[in-house]
């Protein structure tokens, strides 16, 4: 067994996952994904990059002549950059709920699915209408028709 | 990052700072849900496809016993026969029909009794009666084959149609016995008639439950609008298919007086369905695809009963092959297996054993020489029901929703009018009556695709296992995940993210790597199996379905039962074809052992329910449930 430690796996192991990751949508198996995937992409493999950060990434992963397709080539360095320099770190649990509690001003506990809405559609990078509906059908509970965050953490 | 930092930090901008939180949360959320939705479909999809390939080992095999037919003759079983035996009828049209007229319907039966010629009652008594789940009863299922055979017969290979008799024309892709899908279309789009036409593009049976209601009713529309209504056959109207992928069993279960005069007219109907549509002399529509060699005027001159995809093309030749058959068979198959690639040139579809991959300029060329503008096939899932290729020269339109899974992909439908454009419905079956979250359907899906994957792995066990111990010299149980990935992917010879999929696969030791025995815990047989080795089970497991469409064959008469003698006399030919050392003397103890009554045959059904296998995590959750 190869030795888990050295420096060479460590980077060997995050390029095969990269590799993984951009298989799963290089459709022509031509080492090309569709340059809207990109963010798919990158979160699946564990960051939570904001919409202006994935802007920047993709700024620089495409062609000169923009092509709407991302290289393989290209996309490799600079996804094993931003896996080994931890970018974009996950957001906690706790933190999470600390941004639910901000938004319900009221302290009630809950929020109503409207206030939710206005915050998410109207605020930071606003949601789709898309965006929001399937959030909504996911998080609002059927019965009281409000949205129990305290009730998403274990 | 604190998101209650200064009393001067304002409210709006802390809320402002949670909502891109949440929202950084929820699209990384969706992201993941997103990634396990593509390897699912990619899963179901490698899965498909290896079960094709499946088919061209099993072609193999019996090209491998007309080889050994000399060796065979006397001691063998009647194996070849049955497979020469092209359904020779004795008995002639008239006599045929009168025997059909002269079947008895009990007064007890309250489906539909149709009458010939058709008319609109008769297709509306059939909708409602398998809206109610009922059986249409033998005799009229024989008579409408009998007389859709009779109307196929002087069809053309190739038919032309006009969209100037009609505002629009609606196309249909694969509907795999998915009566739902259909009914779904013929509420949204309106059924069948002079002002609405229909072309229904193959693949109406296997996989699904209903694939006898579909055929059903698209002949009752064929005999009543003949110029309405236009089927193309798809790769899946051929017998050899439908004895691996479900239709020859469901036709068996639903009809067991009529079920095998049934299947025969089928096979011939089949046979003599249309090969292309051509619309205006611009679109061309065909199930499969094309090739480089694919020619519309010669298609039109081949004798299409005559040609049998697969198998006989084995049989029904003498050596030297007379070139212009083995033609005429190549362009049939190009049809109805091909699919297009998004690279240049025509290659062999390796994948489904039959057929090409063409690409963009074979696509070109072909619409330039016969001066057409746009080809539309089917023949491939698609996510949203539909995809455009080849700079939009072709579309590929599939019309079974859920062919996967609960949720796995829409269907659609094309409409088509003068100006040539095409318009594009879709639509998705639902089971429950409230709409699943994409986190709910994903799952669904992603369960059921992982259980065919971990039944994949169970089928190849011992090879796995051996391949992970020359990682494993010291017995630990453990490799790494690249060496997990490796094996799995050499054996299975399956194109999938195995690093992404592991998680679901396999456990992870303390120490970070994987504890390879793990692949397989969740996975046991049935029932008790027959006393044989580990290995032989595992194998016995593994070509399963091979062994239900051999001794499907054999049983001619379909009485689930063949004798001792033909099952040893396969199962050794089968075995030593794969190059697999299986003794004498087990192979007779354990035909003795399922021949249960001692009658000297066996239920050979019964036989393959033992290798069967269960998911104890579905058994634990019946228990409790």
């Amino acid at each position: 067994m190869a030795d888990k430690y050295s420096a060479d796996t460590i980077i060997t192991e995050t390029q095969k996952r990269i590799s993984n990751a951009f298989d799963v949508f290089d459709h022509e198996s031509n080492k090309t994904v569709d340059v809207r995937e990109i963010g798919t992409i990158i979160r699946s493999l564990g960051c939570f990059p904001s919409e202006a950060d994935l802007h920047d990434i993709i700024a620089e992963l495409e062609e000169e002549e923009p092509t709407g397709f991302v290289r393989y080539e290209k996309f490799l360095p600079t996804m094993t950059k931003i896996l080994l320099e931890r970018k974009f770190r996950p957001i906690t649990e706790d933190l999470l709920l600390q941004a639910f509690e901000v938004l319900d001003q009221q302290k009630k506990g809950h929020l109503e699915p409207e206030e939710l809405t206005k915050y998410l559609t109207q605020e930071g990078e606003p949601f789709t209408q898309e965006e929001m509906d399937e959030m909504l059908s996911a998080a609002v509970d059927p019965d009281k028709n409000v949205i129990l965050y305290k009730d998403f953490f274990h | 990052m604190r998101i209650n930092c200064s009393n001067r930090t304002s409210l709006k901008g802390r809320s402002m700072k949670a909502a891109i939180l949440i929202q950084r949360w929820y699209r990384r959320y969706v992201a993941h849900l997103e990634m396990r939705r593509r390897y699912t479909w990619n899963i179901f999809q490698s899965i498909e496809y290896a079960g094709e390939q499946d088919q061209l080992q099993l072609s193999s095999f019996f090209s491998f016993m007309l080889d050994n037919v000399t060796q065979m003759n006397g001691n063998g079983p009647d194996l070849i026969s049955h497979l020469l035996d092209s359904v020779v009828d004795p008995l002639t049209e008239e006599v045929r029909q009168l025997k059909y007229e002269q079947i008895v319907v009990s007064e007890s039966y309250s489906g539909p009794r149709l009458s010939f010629p058709l008319s609109v009652t008769d297709t509306n008594a059939l909708l409602s009666a398998f809206k109610e789940e009922q059986t249409l009863h033998g005799k009229y299922v024989l008579q409408l084959l009998y007389e859709t055979k009779k109307f196929l017969k002087q069809m053309p290979n190739v038919i032309y149609l006009s969209t100037s008799y009609a505002k629009e024309i609606t196309i249909c892709g694969d509907l795999h016995g998915s009566l739902d899908d259909l009914l779904l279309i013929f509420y949204k789009n309106g059924l069948p008639s002079a002002e609405n036409p229909y072309i229904f593009n193959g693949d109406f049976v296997d996989r699904g439950k209903k694939s006898t209601e579909i055929i059903i009713i698209l002949f009752a529309f064929l005999l009543l609008y003949p110029d309405h209504m236009h089927l193309n056959r798809g790769n899946h109207e051929d017998h050899i298919m439908n004895l691996r992928y479900g239709f020859t069993k469901e036709v068996m279960q639903k009809y067991k007086t009529h079920g095998r005069e049934i299947l025969q007219l089928l096979q011939d109907v089949f046979s003599l369905l249309p090969l292309a549509t051509v619309i205006d002399n611009k679109v061309l529509i065909v199930h499969g695809g094309i090739s480089d060699k694919t020619d519309l005027d010669f298609l039109s001159t081949v004798e299409r009963h005559k040609v049998v995809p697969f198998l006989d093309s084995f049989v029904s030749l003498e050596p030297p092959e007379p070139p212009r058959e083995e033609l005429e068979w190549q362009q049939v198959v190009d049809i109805l297996w091909s699919d297009p690639k998004n690279q240049n040139g025509c290659s062999l579809n390796s994948f489904r054993g039959g057929g090409c991959y063409f690409g963009p300029d074979v696509t070109q060329a072909l619409l330039q020489k016969h001066d057409l503008c746009l080809l539309i096939r089917s023949h491939e899932c698609k996510q949203e029901g539909y995809e455009l290729c080849h700079n939009g020269q072709v579309i590929t339109i599939f019309s079974a929703s859920n062919y996967y899974e609960e949720g796995s992909n829409r269907g659609a439908y094309i409409k088509l009018g003068p100006e040539l454009v095409p318009r594009f419905f879709q639509y998705q079956v639902s089971r429950s009556t409230r709409k699943l979250t994409l986190h709910q359907r994903v799952r669904v899906a992603e369960g059921s695709a992982l259980r065919a994957l971990k039944e994949k792995l169970y089928a190849q066990r011992s090879e796995l296992m051996a391949a992970f111990q020359q990682y494993d010299i010291d017995n630990t149980g453990r490799i790494s995940t690249s060496e997990w990935a490796q094996v799995v992917e050499s054996v299975l010879r399956l194109d999938l993210p195995w690093r992404t999929l592991r998680p679901r696969l396999a456990r992870l030791s303390a120490d970070g790597n994987v504890e390879y025995g793990s692949c397989f815990e969740d996975i046991s047989p049935g029932e008790p199996i027959p006393p044989v080795t580990p290995n032989l089970a595992e194998t016995l497991y593994r070509y399963r379905t091979d062994l239900e469409i051999i001794f499907n064959i054999i049983d001619k008469d379909h009485s689930g039962q063949i004798s001792i003698e033909e099952f040893r006399q396969t199962w050794k030919l089968f075995t030593s074809h794969l190059g697999v050392a299986v003794n004498d003397q087990t192979i007779d103890d354990m035909a003795r052992s399922i021949d249960f009554n001692k009658d000297g045959s066996i239920d050979f059904n019964e036989f393959l329910e033992a290798f069967r296998v269960v998911h104890k995590l579905d058994v634990k959750e019946q228990q409790q449930g």
